[in-house]
């Protein structure tokens, strides 16, 4: 708040009453109902619920299926984070240092970040298309004989690729917004005290990117933990069968195919948990955040 | 005459011939390499639209081009499709352009008003409503859609544009990102303003708003594209084919290829990926300044 704020009271009122309402019915509603549900078994025909306490949790706890779900959830999170940061990490790098055509580089390097996740994956479909698909071709030419919706790896390899492609634009923007507002000053120090370009990246600049670093690992696992549905509901095509999917991707079956409200609702409740230890995680970064210059 | 131009250029060569740097030279492979990442696969599903469908079914993705890429976009554009035989590549771009100005728009009124009211006022439950307002960024719509949807549907807001776009609001993004910014702007000038017998109306009106056109601009492009390329929600709340996105119509496009007994549509379902694509993309492009800044600055 503003030290000289305005002191009228109706005014403040009225602004945050759009904000408010919306938030109310679209968002604390919503979210209480999924809560209040997660507690219950809804009859599948529709005819009243009953409470039946932690059941739908412990259900999952034992379900082999959610919790192979859960597993590979973690593993696709931690490979999508990896490698889109890791390649965006380079691009920028390299984009930070060159003195012809960085402005080229830099627009033709961004521009996939306003590309929908949904065309994002159905480019997947062509891409590893079993007869034509250029990278299928590709995988052959490795002897790999590879198999999109069929086989397990392969439908998760994709589903990789295809969530990395999309993400490495936002990564770079930051990484090289990140290194551009390192000071010059430093650089050149540090070019005195080490000659080797690599071992200056790695004790002088990285250090300095820390914090870019940490935000970006958080907006990266929530980017593969969410919203990379697009992705993966177009390239399962609707049919999930025995592909891998993420937990988000297993809410929406459960919900809406399955009719499993209560399991959803618990589902949910547990994402939702996830979100705020994250988020809380974030904040605490934020305050932290680590200064150098 | 010609002499000493002569030599002046060949002295200039001179000069010029710098010895390579190999390392310049490899950072400027990786670049290449990177942007061919990038850009080839949407190069190649543009080229590949301009085919015909036999063509593409048979031998997949093409680097060059052929004859049918007006037929593909026109069939794209206004052939009608799907069950019904009600939507079209247009209305879906119509449907998609609603989307995506109502929901970036809508956005920053409601989050610039409330950023408002939380910073400039003496308020008692600010700290309250700004906790309330913030709690929403803990929960993304992908983790409590079922809910979300059911909400809708008991208000009688399925498959209408305010039930497309109310909803995706309900986060705090553009709120904290104008709190950040306001924050930033210095107490003298409301001050100022005050002396000069401005009411917090007025105020907001010809000083803070005017103040914030760059954020806007940034924020206004953030939310489009991001309006823009809404999947899920679409997806459930609108069952209507003629409420249908292009985004959300991909779906229906896959669906199609995918399911086909006959030849899929491939040059037209790529011609509409296309299309899907473009609009994001050129404002992207265009206000690419504008776009970094707003990314790069909602973090702080």
């Amino acid at each position: 708040m503003k030290r000289a704020g305005f002191t009228t009271v109706w005014l403040p009122v009225a602004l945050l009453l759009p904000q408010l309402s919306i938030i109310a019915i679209f968002f604390y509603w919503p979210a209480g109902w999924a809560v209040q549900s997660s507690f219950y078994l809804q009859d599948p025909f529709g005819f009243g619920s009953t409470f039946v306490g932690l059941d739908n949790y412990t259900d999952l706890g034992r379900n082999t299926e959610y919790l192979r779900i859960a597993w590979f959830t973690v593993i696709y999170t931690c490979l999508v984070t990896f490698f889109s940061l890791a390649i965006a990490l380079l691009l920028a790098v390299k984009a930070d240092k060159v003195i012809r055509g960085a402005r080229t580089y830099r627009t033709l390097l961004m521009w996939v970040y306003a590309v929908a996740p949904p065309v994002a994956g159905f480019m997947g479909i062509m891409f590893f298309d079993q007869r034509t698909g250029p990278i299928t071709d590709l995988f052959q030419t490795v002897g790999s004989d590879f198999k999109l919706g069929v086989n397990y790896t392969d439908t998760a390899t994709a589903m990789v690729i295809a969530a990395v492609w999309k993400q490495i634009p936002v990564n770079f923007i930051f990484f090289l917004s990140g290194l551009q507002s390192i000071p010059k000053s430093v650089n050149e120090a540090a070019i005195i005290d080490n000659r080797s370009a690599t071992g200056r990246f790695w004790q002088v600049t990285f250090p300095l990117l820390a914090p870019t670093t940490f935000f970006l690992l958080i907006i990266n696992i929530t980017y593969a933990l969410f919203d990379t549905f697009g992705i993966i509901d177009t390239l399962l095509k609707g049919e999930p069968g025995n592909n891998p999917m993420t937990l988000v991707y297993k809410v929406f079956l459960d919900g809406f195919r399955g009719n499993d409200l209560g399991g959803s609702s618990a589902q949910s409740v547990i994402l939702m948990v996830l979100v705020l230890i994250l988020t809380v995680f974030q904040f605490r970064l934020i305050e932290r955040r680590i200064h150098y210059t | 005459m010609t002499g000493i131009s002569d030599t002046f250029t060949q002295s200039k060569k001179h000069v010029a011939r710098r010895p390579i740097k190999w390392s310049v030279v490899g950072d400027h492979a990786v670049l290449v390499a990177g942007v061919l990442l990038m850009v080839l696969p949407v190069f190649m599903v543009f080229a590949t639209s301009s085919h015909d469908r036999i063509e593409i079914a048979r031998t997949g993705l093409q680097f060059g081009f052929s004859d049918q890429l007006g037929v593909n976009y026109g069939k794209a554009m206004f052939e009608k499709g799907g069950f019904t035989d009600t939507v079209d590549g247009s209305l879906m771009l119509m449907n998609s352009m609603i989307l995506g100005f109502g929901f970036a728009i809508g956005k920053i009124i409601i989050s610039m008003m409330a950023a408002y009211a939380i910073v400039y006022f003496r308020l008692r439950f600010a700290t309250l409503a700004f906790w309330i307002i913030f709690t929403t960024l803990l929960l993304p719509l992908e983790v409590r859609i079922l809910p979300s949807y059911e909400a809708i549907q008991s208000l009688g807001m399925a498959n209408t544009y305010s039930g497309l776009i109310i909803p995706l609001i309900a986060s705090a993004t553009g709120t904290f990102f104008f709190r950040q910014f306001f924050r930033s702007v210095p107490e003298e000038l409301v001050e100022a303003a005050r002396i000069d017998g401005a009411g917090p109306v007025k105020f907001f009106i010809d000083i803070l708003v005017p103040l914030s056109r760059t954020m806007i601009a940034a924020i206004f492009i953030i939310m489009f594209v991001f309006g823009w390329n809404q999947y899920l929600w679409p997806t459930m709340i609108t069952t209507e084919e003629s409420m249908f996105t292009l985004v959300r119509g991909i779906k229906q496009i896959t669906q199609g290829v995918v399911d086909s007994n006959d030849i899929p549509e491939y040059g037209q379902a790529l011609a509409l990926s296309i299309i899907a694509i473009i609009p994001p993309v050129l404002i992207v492009l265009f206000f690419q300044n504008w776009f970094v800044k707003g990314l790069t600055e909602s973090d702080k």
